[in-house]
């Protein structure tokens, strides 16, 4: 633990509520590589707090990368420049001595910013609740591994599962769309028995859910893909418009 | 049909719309090519080309309307599209990173499309209609040889031609593979595949439409 602390320059967001013109603040820190970018924020708010001024309000919750709470636009990067990294797990190692770094929130639509680096991911839940569950049986608990899956089916649903819902797709996305996300959520269950009652209707629910909510539309950049902090597949986006084509062409409910 | 206008309308239909209209110009611009290379060998040749299709007018006629409306709806939609997803990201990045995670390709679709659709235009008033109808813009004769060398003689309309083209080409390899994906046509086993032929596809169409006017350009059609 010897390293030197690395000196940065940051510019960041700072927005007093949603309805407030918000803009950026400079701050210089001093920052061990081993802190990650949510110590260091942790760190700079401590500061604040001392010299008697409003600490910066960021979201966070397990620091582990798979809660999907945190998330900060870095430089232009949701979660950061480093690939499949979420922002609690964005190490300051990976920046240089005398770097600038711009941190501002999720930029979207969708995403109204809430306070300084928070935004309302409200958007998200309305899908979930409009179609991201499977309805079952209650009683007494299934024997484990009843249905057979193969193989291929369990690992594309796991892959698709690890979503996380931050919304770096959307944040990536230059139309804000949320595709990356909503078609992880009707992948995991599409891909899997389970899934199979519901899938046509799923889609539907879902996708409306988005439009809704006032997502863009996809154009196929793939930016979402290369900065999602979990790794999803665009083919998932893939089996989603396939599924919502054969639902609307092929089956009755409209 | 109310379900049919709002499929259409959703983010998916609107995908939807732009990758079937899209496919059927890829065909479209294929057959369109093969024809043009004709003046490669010859005023006859083409003349000739152009003759056997007067012969067929009224089936080229139904197959202009329904060209029409497939670029209709190909550019009414992207433009929807365009305008809305811009409402939808209404505040940009202070630094933007889109170079790093996106090809230059698929997001500048918009702007490469309006070109083309501005070269479009002045391709059909100066061709479509002169082949059709006015005749050479100096003779007034139907020499349809004659009326491409007239207008590839303008260094400046060459130039625009050419440009075009190139911005057809980047169009042309996002929206190659593009359409497979929105069809729900990404296999790991024939994605790269797709993603190949659409650059060679859009690489030949771009040379080859640009062909013409560098040609004229340097032979002075003789």
């Amino acid at each position: 633990m010897s390293e030197k602390n690395i000196n940065l320059k940051l510019h960041i967001w700072r927005q007093e509520s949603p309805s407030a013109k918000g803009s950026f603040e400079e701050f210089k820190v001093s920052v061990s590589p081993h802190a990650s970018i949510l110590e260091m924020l942790d760190d700079l708010n401590n500061r604040l707090e001392k010299e008697g001024k409003i600490p910066i309000s960021f979201e966070s919750d397990c620091r582990e990368g798979i809660c999907g709470t945190c998330g900060l636009v870095v430089n232009g990067h949701p979660h950061g420049p480093l690939p499949k990294t979420a922002t609690c797990q964005l190490h300051m190692r990976n920046f240089k001595d005398g770097e600038t770094l711009y941190i501002e929130p999720f930029r979207a639509k969708a995403f109204p910013v809430m306070k300084d680096l928070i935004v309302d991911r409200v958007g998200f839940e309305k899908i979930q609740q409009a179609g991201g569950y499977v309805s079952f049986n209650t009683g007494s608990a299934p024997d484990a591994n009843a249905i057979p899956i193969a193989k291929e089916m369990a690992d594309l649903a796991l892959d698709a599962a690890e979503c996380i819902g931050c919304g770096a797709c959307v944040a990536a996305c230059k139309n804000a769309s949320a595709m990356l996300f909503v078609g992880a959520k009707v992948s995991q269950f599409a891909l899997l028995p389970q899934g199979q009652p519901e899938r046509y209707e799923r889609v539907q629910f879902m996708v409306a859910a988005m439009d809704e909510a006032g997502f863009g539309s996809c154009t196929n950049t793939y930016a979402c893909e290369a900065e999602c902090p979990k790794g999803i597949s665009v083919k998932n986006i893939a089996r989603m418009n396939r599924d919502y084509i054969v639902a609307k062409v092929a089956k009755r409910t409209a | 049909m109310s379900w049919l206008v709002q499929s259409l309308n959703s983010s998916i239909g609107k995908k939807f719309v732009m990758a079937v209209t899209g496919i059927c110009l890829i065909l479209f611009l294929i057959i369109h090519l093969a024809g043009n290379l004709t003046l490669f060998i010859g005023p006859k040749t083409f003349d000739g080309y152009v003759h056997t299709l007067e012969v067929v007018k009224p089936l080229i006629r139904v197959i202009e309307v329904i060209l029409g409306l497939i670029f209709i709806f190909h550019i009414f939609n992207g433009t929807k599209l365009w305008l809305e997803n811009r409402k939808a990201k209404s505040t940009k990045y202070k630094v933007n990173a889109a170079s790093e995670n996106s090809s230059i390709f698929s997001r500048f679709m918009f702007q490469t499309g309006s070109i083309v659709f501005i070269f479009l235009i002045i391709h059909l008033v100066t061709f479509w209609a002169a082949f059709n109808f006015t005749g050479h813009p100096e003779t007034k004769a139907f020499e349809f040889y004659q009326i491409v060398v007239y207008w590839f003689q303008n260094e400046i309309y060459a130039g625009f031609y050419i440009f075009a083209m190139i911005l057809l080409g980047f169009h042309l390899n996002h929206g190659f593979q593009s359409a497979f994906q929105t069809f729900g046509w990404n296999n790991s086993k024939y994605f790269p595949l797709i993603q190949k032929l659409g650059t060679l596809y859009a690489i030949i169409m771009a040379v080859g439409f640009a062909s013409i006017p560098i040609y004229f350009l340097i032979t002075g059609g003789n």
